[in-house]
C-alpha cells in the first residue's frame, strides 16, 4: 500500500474546497500529500446543525410530517412519507391500495425532479467542461431546453399529486386530504408517454460524454430497500449485497451511526468501514426489477450489477428516470383498470390515536431513508430518530477519496481537486439533509 | 449594466432555492435581466461583488453573525427568502427547549462539539431590504419581489391575513371541519395554498403586523384545545415572532 501511495516520490500538494459547489448544502474536502503520501484526506460537513429530533418531542402525531417533511427542500416528498410510515406503523394505521399506488406515484415525481435537476444541471456542467448549467443555456440551448422539460414535467406531477413541488400538502396520516381526478391522471400518463423521446435525447447526450466518467472502482458494500414484487422504493426489506434482507424496524442492526471526533457528521458502517446508499446501490440490488426501457438504458451504459464505480451513480440516475417514467405509466394504467374511488373534500383519515413505536423505511432520491417516532397515549411524540442517506454515504465518500487521491497524484492538483469535486457530487449529497451534521473549526 | 445578484444560505432546507430553479424557462427569462455571480448549489464560480443578495435559512450560531454582517456589508440590497429567513421558521421550533438537552438528545456524549444558540430570522442579525415569505417561497411572489426591486419600487406583500384568500377560494373553513388553524393571524400572500389542498393553515409566512392573538387564541380554546396546545400551535413558526414581544 505505501509503494502504490509513493508513485510520486516528489509530490507535494494541498487540495481545500470550501464549500463544494453544486451540491445541496455545505460540505468541505482537504488533502494533504507530502512527499507522495497521502497524510490528510477528509470530507467534512460545515452545515448548521438543525436538531429536528430534538425540535419533534412534544408535538402531536398530526404535526410531525409537516415539520420533518423541513429537513429537505429537495426530498421532501421522501420524508413525509417516511414520516407517515413510521406514525402509521406506530399507531397500526393503513391505507388504501388506491393510496399507495398515489404515494408511490408521488415518490416517482420526487425521484424525477431531484435526479433531473442533479444530472440535468449539476453533474453535466463537469462532464461539459463549463462551471454551471448557466452558459450552457447559450451554449446548448436544445440540451438545456430538453432537461426543463422534462423537469418542469416532474414538478408539474408533483403539483398534481401531492399539491406541491416542495413541502407537499396533500399527504397525511391514513391517506390524502385531496386526490388528483383520473381525468388529470391521464393528462398526466400522456405527458409521460410523450417524453420518452427526451429522455432518449438526455441518454443520448451522456453517453456520448461517457468517456468523461472516471474510471475508478473500489469494492464496497451497498444497501437498500429490496422486494419480490417491484423496484422497491415506497417499501421492502432492507437489502445489502453483504448479507441477507431484514425487515426495516431492524435499520439499526444495518446503520450502526458513529461519530468521527475529526471530521464530525454522524456516519454509519454494516459489514465493511462504510457502505453505499442511493441509486447505484439500489440498482446493484433491484436490477431485475427494473422497466424494460431503463434496463435498455443501463446496458447502453453497460452498467449491470454488481457496479463498484461511484461515478456510475449518475448514470444510475438516469435509469431511474427511465425507471421513474415508465412505472408511473404503469400505476396510472391499474388506476384506471380498477376505477379511481373519490373521496370527501378535504379528506381526513380517523385516526386512533394510541401508544407506540413505528419506523418507516423508504428510498428517496439519494438513498434508504429511516423515520422512527415513539408516541404516547396521547399520541404525543417522546422520541424520535432519523437516519439520513447522506450521513450514510458520508464515510464511503471518504474512502474513495482515500483511494483515488494515489491513483491520480500525476495529474495537476486543480484536476485532482476537480475529480475529488466530481467524486462528491456522484454521490449527489444533501447535506441539509443530515439533520446529524456538525461543524468542526479547521486552523 | 445588469445588476449582480447572489444567494446564500444558513440553517434550512434549500427549498427556497429550489424554488428559484423551478422557476424552469422563466429562470432563463430572469438570467437576461440580471447576472448570477454566486449560488454555491449551481455553481461553481463565486464572487463577493454582488448588488442584490437572497438569503436562505436562519443563523442558529454566533459564528455565523459574521457571515451575515460580511453579505451586508457586500450587497446594497438583503431579501431574505422562506420561513426559516424571515421569520425564523420551523427551526425555532428548538428554542423552547433547554438547548443544552437538545444538543444532548441529538449527539449524545458528543453534545460539546456542536455550536448552536436560538434559532432567529436574517433580520435579527443584519437589516433586511425585503422579504419573500413562506415555507416554501411562492416562485411568482419571488418574481414579483425581484421585479420590484429592479424597477426600484417596493414589493407589494399583502398585509392581511390568510382568511381573507381562503374565503375568496371558498373554501370550507378548517374550525368547521374540526381543524385547528392559524389562519386568522398568519400573513396571507399564498392565496390560502394549503388550505385549497384539503389541510390547514400551518402559519409558514408568520404573523401580521397586527394580529388579534388573543382572539385567535380563544378560538382555539373554543374549538376544545387546552391552552397549552394554542400556544403549541403557534409555536410551530411563530417562534422567535412571539418571543420578541
Amino acid at each position: 500500500m505505501a509503494g502504490e501511495e509513493k508513485i510520486m516520490e516528489n509530490k507535494n500538494f494541498d487540495v481545500e474546497v470550501h464549500h463544494v459547489t453544486r451540491v445541496e448544502g455545505h460540505g468541505n474536502i482537504y488533502v494533504n500529500v507530502r512527499n507522495g503520501t497521502l497524510e490528510r484526506c477528509e470530507w467534512n460537513i460545515s452545515e448548521a446543525p438543525r436538531f429536528f429530533e430534538a425540535m419533534v418531542v412534544g408535538r402531536n402525531w398530526s404535526e410531525l410530517h409537516h415539520i420533518t417533511s423541513r429537513i429537505c427542500g429537495i426530498c421532501s416528498i421522501g420524508h413525509t412519507l417516511a414520516s407517515l410510515r413510521a406514525t402509521e406503523a406506530a399507531m397500526g394505521i393503513t391505507i388504501s391500495e388506491q393510496d399507495l399506488k398515489l404515494r408511490k406515484i408521488a415518490l416517482h415525481a420526487e425521484n424525477l425532479q431531484s435526479h433531473l435537476l442533479h444530472v440535468g444541471f449539476l453533474v453535466l456542467p463537469d462532464l461539459m467542461g463549463v462551471g454551471s448549467v448557466i452558459p450552457l443555456a447559450s451554449s446548448n440551448p436544445e440540451e438545456v431546453k430538453t432537461v426543463l422539460r422534462l423537469h418542469r414535467l416532474a414538478n408539474e406531477m408533483s403539483d398534481m399529486v401531492c399539491g406541491r413541488t416542495t413541502h407537499p400538502q396533500r399527504l397525511i396520516p391514513g391517506g390524502f386530504s385531496k386526490i388528483p381526478s383520473m381525468k388529470e391522471l391521464r393528462g398526466l400518463r400522456e405527458r409521460l408517454k410523450a417524453s420518452v423521446p427526451d429522455l432518449q435525447a438526455v441518454a443520448k447526450l451522456l453517453k456520448s460524454l461517457a468517456p468523461k466518467i472516471p474510471d475508478f472502482v473500489r469494492e464496497t458494500e451497498f444497501i437498500a430497500l429490496t422486494s419480490p414484487n417491484e423496484y422497491a422504493l415506497y417499501d421492502g426489506k432492507i437489502g445489502s449485497t453483504d448479507t441477507d434482507a431484514a425487515p426495516a424496524r431492524e435499520y439499526l442492526s444495518f446503520t450502526n451511526e458513529y461519530i468521527v471526533p475529526q471530521s464530525t457528521a454522524k456516519r454509519a458502517k454494516h459489514k465493511r468501514e462504510s457502505y453505499m446508499v442511493g441509486a447505484l446501490a439500489r440498482l446493484n440490488i433491484n436490477y431485475d426489477k427494473l422497466s424494460p426501457l431503463a434496463k435498455k438504458t443501463a446496458e447502453m451504459f453497460n452498467l449491470k450489477p454488481v457496479c463498484h464505480n461511484p461515478f456510475m451513480n449518475n448514470i444510475a440516475q438516469l435509469v431511474e428516470v427511465v425507471h421513474s417514467v415508465e412505472d408511473s405509466i404503469t400505476l396510472i394504467n391499474e388506476l384506471e383498470a380498477t376505477g379511481l374511488k373519490s373521496q370527501p373534500d378535504y379528506n381526513s383519515p380517523k385516526i386512533k390515536v394510541k401508544a407506540g413505536q413505528g419506523v418507516g423505511g423508504v428510498e428517496v432520491p439519494r438513498g434508504i431513508l429511516f423515520h422512527d417516532y415513539t408516541y404516547n397515549k396521547n399520541g404525543i411524540c417522546t422520541k424520535a430518530n432519523c437516519v439520513i442517506p447522506t450521513n450514510q454515504n458520508h464515510g464511503n465518500i471518504e474512502l474513495d477519496m482515500k483511494a483515488i487521491v494515489p491513483k491520480i497524484m500525476d495529474k495537476t492538483p486543480k484536476e485532482i481537486e476537480l475529480t475529488l469535486e466530481m467524486l462528491v457530487r456522484a454521490y449527489d449529497p444533501c447535506i441539509s439533509c443530515s439533520t446529524h451534521a456538525v461543524k468542526v473549526h479547521f486552523v | 449594466m445588469k445588476p449582480k445578484v447572489a444567494f446564500f444560505d444558513f440553517a434550512g432546507c434549500e427549498g427556497d432555492q429550489l424554488q428559484v430553479a423551478n422557476l424552469e424557462e422563466e429562470l432563463l427569462d430572469l438570467l437576461g435581466q440580471v447576472e448570477v455571480v454566486s449560488f454555491r448549489e449551481v455553481m461553481k464560480e463565486h464572487s463577493d461583488n454582488y448588488d442584490i443578495a437572497f438569503i436562505e435559512g436562519s443563523c442558529t450560531r454566533l459564528h455565523d453573525e459574521e457571515r451575515l454582517k460580511q453579505i451586508r456589508k457586500n450587497a446594497k440590497i438583503v431579501v431574505a427568502i422562506g420561513a426559516c429567513a424571515t421569520i425564523g421558521g420551523i427551526n425555532s421550533l428548538k428554542n423552547y427547549q433547554d438547548l443544552d438537552d437538545v444538543r444532548k438528545t441529538v449527539y449524545g456524549d458528543k453534545a460539546k462539539l456542536f455550536d448552536t444558540y436560538a434559532a432567529r430570522p436574517i433580520d435579527a442579525v443584519i437589516p433586511v431590504d425585503a422579504y419573500v415569505h413562506g415555507c416554501p417561497i411562492n416562485r411568482e411572489e419571488f418574481l414579483h419581489v425581484v421585479k420590484s426591486l429592479l424597477l426600484g419600487k417596493k414589493p407589494d406583500i399583502p398585509n392581511y391575513p390568510v382568511c381573507v384568500e381562503c374565503k375568496k377560494n371558498e373554501n370550507i373553513c378548517a374550525f368547521e371541519r374540526g381543524e385547528f388553524c392559524v389562519g386568522p393571524v398568519t400573513r396571507a400572500g399564498c392565496d390560502s395554498c394549503c388550505v385549497n389542498e384539503g389541510t390547514k393553515c400551518w402559519g409558514c409566512r408568520g404573523l401580521v403586523d397586527n394580529p388579534n392573538e388573543n382572539s385567535q387564541k380563544e378560538i382555539l380554546i373554543k374549538y376544545g384545545l387546552t391552552v397549552d396546545d394554542a400556544i403549541k400551535k403557534f409555536r410551530l413558526y411563530f417562534g422567535w415572532q412571539e418571543r420578541k414581544k
